[in-house]
């Protein structure tokens, strides 16, 4: 199937020419199929937001090409402003960029610079609001009136307002509380089932990315490491945690139970699969 | 693209000069300051000129970083240097021509201006390259400390300005995410016509000044938490003491003044 979005051999070095030199992405190639859900990790500077900026245009690389469709999104200046609305990104703690006097005219920013008419700016407000749980009470209220849990999905509305065919999250979850976490995640999903849109989401969460994710990719010191399912992904422990990153609890605990001579198969990274593994386990001592 | 603006930048160094107390520091520009506006002829500029390059080749400083520190200024080094020129009547006439008339005078004035200028934003940029903001800071109260005798609140304005100065930089880094996060909504700030533009700006300005309340507050509450009330009993962990290169730096100092007050006597 033809990708949605790719990059081919893209790199980004930052202050050319200055002490400050620094390369910050080094030939990555990449590519996302329409209603795909990739979990991108990596440590803190290991590239994932810069890369995630070349996806919609924000950042220029300065070596290789984004292409979205099969087209370089820097080849024309209406084709690099466009990919903006196509390519949908939520930034990290984004509550700090509402700014309107109403949470509903905040959300209504995306589609009103996409030059849609008014009935139809209404109607996208409404539903993207009705993604992440905003009333139409809290939609006539001022934005820094909301919980910051509610900003925050304010924030993502005024994102999926535009009905992004990409949706890429930076960190949607960080500084929530659990709940607030699993209805935001649940809402994500909610999107992306209802529109098929792909979702490329940037976490250090390796348990809901282990859930929710069809494939992950693992950025360090700006090169792709990693690119498979997350069974694949957390097989390789070590290694991950030598680049400073974690694997979900579940494949925690069953590395630990394995050590302890318990027989687990190697590939366990939800607490569901642990869960079924270690009933299965119980089921069969009793027979014996 | 907004990382690039250097304001007050220092590059840390171990020469004499950046081993200076600030306060004597601050004393010398002040001095290099009435000497450049004392000078008026060839020979003290000259003076001035010497002692300014013996400064930078003591520091270290690169040329390159000393000149690119003009380039905000260069706007107005220009309309200085065309202003004196055009409106300088007296002296030998050198070019004449429809209402623009050329004088000597005018030229030999354009340049003086130019040159003490330039003398004066470099000279400055000597202090601030060299000189952490911190310590300059705390130099400067150090300095105005006798001000709070008639009641000038001398800690608090020390306080403000390395607040401010310790904050340039995180706004500047707020201004880029806020600013990348609009655009990622279609937010233009680069074409339109000048109304579009200021229009624009909203969308980044309010985020802005939301963040800035918040940071302060925070900022207030930490220090609170630790017992900040003030610069009434507070000490120090670095006391500034005053050692024998900053006395022999002050003479150096006052001898230099001295020289081009008399030059400036003799009417040289």
């Amino acid at each position: 199937m033809e990708p949605i979005i790719s990059t081919e051999k893209l790199g980004h070095v930052y202050s050319i020419g200055t002490p400050f030199e620094h390369a910050a992405l080094c030939d990555v190639d990449f590519e996302a199929a329409t209603g795909e859900y990739i979990g991108l990790i990596g440590h803190t500077g290991s590239g994932k937001s810069t890369f995630v900026q070349h996806l919609n245009g924000l950042i220029k690389p300065t070596s290789g090409r984004v292409l979205f469709h099969g087209q370089d999104i820097h080849s024309s200046k209406e084709l690099t402003h466009s990919i903006r609305f196509k390519v949908g990104i939520v930034f990290q703690y984004p509550e700090y960029q509402l700014f309107e006097d109403t949470v509903y005219k905040d959300i209504a920013f995306g589609p009103k610079n996409m030059k849609l008419s008014e009935s139809e700016i209404d109607e996208r407000v409404r539903e993207a609001a009705g993604f992440v749980g905003i009333t139409d009470e809290l939609l006539e209220k001022s934005p820094f009136e909301l919980s910051g849990g509610e900003k925050r999905r304010a924030a993502i509305a005024g994102v999926i307002a535009m009905r992004p065919e990409v949706l890429i999250l930076d960190e949607p979850t960080a500084g929530l509380d659990p709940r607030g976490c699993t209805r935001l995640l649940e809402n994500i999903e909610e999107f992306h089932s209802a529109f098929n849109a792909t979702v490329i989401m940037v976490t250090h969460d390796m348990d809901e990315i282990a859930r929710a994710a069809d494939r992950i990719i693992v950025f360090d010191k700006g090169r792709i490491r990693y690119n498979a399912p997350p069974k694949e992904i957390f097989s390789h422990s070590g290694e991950l945690s030598e680049m400073g990153l974690a694997v979900p609890q579940a494949t925690v605990i069953a590395a630990r139970l394995r050590a302890r001579g318990v027989t687990l198969p190697a590939d366990i990274y939800t607490i569901e699969q642990l869960e079924e593994a270690l009933a299965g386990l119980k089921g069969g001592g009793e027979n014996a | 693209m907004l990382k690039d603006v250097t304001l007050g930048q220092f590059f840390p160094g171990n020469t004499v000069i950046h081993r200076l107390d600030p306060r004597t520091k601050l004393i010398l520009v002040i001095v290099y300051i009435v000497a450049l506006f004392t000078a008026k002829s060839y020979i003290s500029y000259a003076v001035v000129i010497v002692v300014f390059a013996l400064c930078v080749a003591v520091s270290r400083i690169g040329l390159k970083s000393l000149f690119s520190g003009l380039k905000p200024i260069l706007i107005i080094i220009i309309i200085t240097a065309i202003l004196n020129i055009l409106f300088t009547r007296s002296g030998r006439v050198l070019l004449q021509f429809w209402k623009i008339t050329v004088t000597a005078d005018g030229v030999r004035i354009a340049v003086f201006m130019v040159v003490r200028l330039m003398l004066l934003i470099m000279g400055t940029f000597i202090l601030t390259y060299t000189t952490s903001p911190i310590s300059l800071t705390e130099g400067l109260e150090r300095l105005l400390s006798p001000l709070k005798k008639i009641k000038v609140p001398v800690h608090e304005l020390a306080m403000m300005m390395s607040i401010a100065l310790r904050f340039i930089p995180t706004l500047i880094e707020e201004t880029d995410k806020i600013m990348s996060a609009q655009k990622a909504r279609g937010a233009n700030f680069e074409t339109g016509s000048l109304l579009d533009r200021a229009k624009a700006l909203l969308p980044l300005l309010v985020p802005l000044f939301v963040s800035a309340f918040r940071r302060a507050d925070e900022l207030a509450v930490a220090m609170e938490s630790r017992c900040y009330h003030g610069g009434e009993g507070r000490t120090r962990m670095n006391v500034l003491t005053m050692k024998k290169r900053d006395w022999t730096a002050l003479i150096l100092g006052a001898i230099f003044l001295a020289a081009i007050i008399a030059l400036a006597r003799f009417g040289l």
